[in-house]
């Protein structure tokens, strides 16, 4: 059991946790008319970069030139680093990255001055920790749309080998080309804004995010992260399992003895294309989580892929915080079968657990078990 | 005891199962028509396998070894197997051809190309070929690095009802190959000692 000091999340609706949290309970979407590369109507949430860059050069001092995904990481883990006042420079602290493409824009520049190495994960990674000047290798994870939630389960491990006090996860992705033509080509891009769950959801919305939180091993009051699994389908590369194989043994890993009576809600993949919805579905009524209220942040923030496990964390263990269970945006007419019980309004819960799924490419599925202690 | 029951190594210029050079004739130069090489040598009979990039085809064909090597029931779903693949260049093999295909001029996306361009994917073209149901990761680092390996593997065997982890490094990247993929049993009597050391020297 890990527990969290601080958090940000940076996206098209705020830099801050606070004005992303508050967006999401008014009603916000960060999701906007857009183009792709070839000059057809997309809808993404995309943060500004003129913004981005404004707000990084008044916070960083500093002469050198950063691509506007490693903009947001660093700022990201700046903001959460000082509410949670740790020594990111400290041997005792580690900085995990959650990326699935991190810096891939680079491939399409003709030419650029950043290096041939500034295309690779292990260098934004090294870039993050080295910015703060911290001496720790940092571990770097890319496991599809299931990275955010790998990343703190390695926080789990790397508290549990008492090797260090605090660790910094921090989730990035932003939407360039490469990504956007990608899904396109999969015909899994929703022109408007995204129905997750909803009889009508024909695809997913692209997002950009950078989100980061702060674990430690000190027990104290508020949200801690109890336990984390990954499972596979071994099913499909590209398509999820039907029968929701590997998220259901996820489920099943993940809450041990905990009973599915005692979880306040599930902070849902919930992408809005056909399959994933009802696949989590299955998987959840298998895991007797079907009256358990379920709600997706996609219509909101869009699939912020590498970020979309930090990202979504911080809004729900805010939401568990605070009592909440948040609406399902964009949803409308149930559009599932099976039991599943989709939330339509903000309603209070007195629960103490709420659980956060992902599933990804590969047939990866995580799930983390969150608990609010009074 | 934890032990290292069957190892695989591929490079661009050998084959090594279990300590053993393999007799393939390769001709040309090293690059992706060598994995080919190699799938027909071992006769596996996977036409997926023709699909894949080539870091899923080097992955798929180290494991395919390994697997071969202790008699693996590829039928039976297996909830106790994990498997760990770290790598330094991420999909960028797979990354370069699909950016070849979104060039304004000449613009064609395919998914066939687009699925590839995360380095996970090899650990689910793994795990669909041998029903393997336990947990896959994939780690990004930026040398092969048996230390960092071995706590991966750690973390992975702490996870409930896991008692085998099928990891290694599986890099791929312009024609060049650097493969080893090695089966851990949780309580084995057979094999090498698992430790970092001899992780190191398998490499």
């Amino acid at each position: 059991m890990i527990f969290k000091l601080s958090d940000n999340i940076i996206s098209s609706l705020g830099f801050t946790t606070n004005a992303n949290y508050n967006a999401v309970l008014e009603g916000k979407s960060g999701i906007a008319p857009g183009k792709d590369a070839t000059g057809n109507a997309i809808a993404v949430s995309r943060i500004d970069p003129d913004k981005m860059e404004e707000n990084f050069r008044n916070t960083f001092k500093t002469k050198k030139i950063y691509t506007l995904p490693e903009q947001a990481m660093l700022l990201s883990a700046h903001i959460a680093m000082k509410e949670a006042g740790i020594k990111a420079s400290s041997e005792r602290t580690c900085f995990v990255l959650s990326s699935t493409k991190g810096n891939i824009h680079l491939l399409g520049l003709s030419s650029h001055d950043f290096g041939e190495n500034r295309i690779h994960l292990w260098h934004t990674a090294g870039l993050l920790a080295g910015f703060f000047g911290n001496p720790n290798i940092p571990v770097t994870v890319s496991n599809a749309c299931i990275s955010g939630a790998c990343a703190q389960i390695a926080a789990i491990h790397l508290l549990e080998q008492d090797t260090y006090d605090h660790v910094v996860v921090t989730g990035m992705d932003l939407a360039p080309d490469f990504i956007v033509s990608g899904f396109q080509s999969f015909k899994s891009l929703d022109e408007e804004r995204c129905r997750p769950f909803d009889a009508r959801r024909k695809g997913l919305n692209l997002g950009e995010a950078a989100a980061t939180i702060v674990y430690g091993k000190e027990k104290r009051k508020g949200i801690s992260l109890i336990s984390g699994s990954i499972r596979n389908d071994a099913n499909h590369i590209s398509g999820p399992s039907r029968t929701g194989e590997g998220l259901y043994r996820a489920l099943q890993t993940t809450l041990g003895n905990v009973p599915a009576s005692d979880i306040g809600f599930i902070s849902a993949h919930g992408t809005a294309t056909p399959y994933n919805d009802q696949m989590e579905a299955v998987a959840f009524s298998r895991a007797g989580l079907g009256s358990t209220p379920v709600f997706s942040l996609k219509a909101q923030f869009g699939h912020t892929l590498g970020a979309a496990g930090i990202l979504e964390s911080v809004i729900a263990t805010k939401a568990l915080e605070q009592g909440l269970v948040l609406p399902s945006a964009g949803y409308e007419e149930p559009g599932i079968e099976g039991a599943i019980n989709v939330s339509t309004t903000l309603s209070k819960t007195d629960k103490r657990f709420c659980l956060k799924t992902l599933s990804g490419f590969g047939g990866c599925n995580a799930v983390l078990l969150f608990e609010n202690a009074l | 005891m934890k032990k290292i029951t069957s190892y695989c190594r591929i490079t661009d210029h050998q084959v090594i199962l279990n300590g053993k050079k393999l007799e393939i004739a390769f001709s040309g130069d090293p690059g992706s028509s060598r994995l080919t090489e190699i799938y027909r040598y071992l006769d596996v009979g996977y036409p997926k396998f023709h699909k894949m990039d080539n870091l899923s085809k080097a992955g798929f064909l180290a494991s395919e070894m390994v697997l071969g090597s202790l008699n693996y029931d590829r039928e039976t779903p297996d909830g106790s197997t994990s498997v760990v693949f770290a790598n330094k260049s991420a999909s960028l093999d797979d990354d370069k051809r699909f950016q070849e295909t979104i060039k304004p001029d000449n613009y064609y996306p395919s998914p066939a190309v687009f699925v590839y361009t995360l380095p996970n994917i090899v650990t689910g073209e793994v795990a669909i070929r041998n029903k393997i149901l336990g947990e896959t990761s994939f780690f990004i680092l930026e040398d092969f690095d048996a230390e960092k390996m071995h706590i991966f593997i750690e973390w992975a065997f702490s996870s409930p009802g896991i008692s085998r982890v099928l990891c290694g490094w599986t890099e791929y990247l312009d024609g060049h190959c650097d493969v080893l993929v090695m089966m851990m049993e949780k309580e084995s009597s057979n094999g090498m000692d698992y430790n970092i050391l001899n992780i190191n020297q398998l490499y």
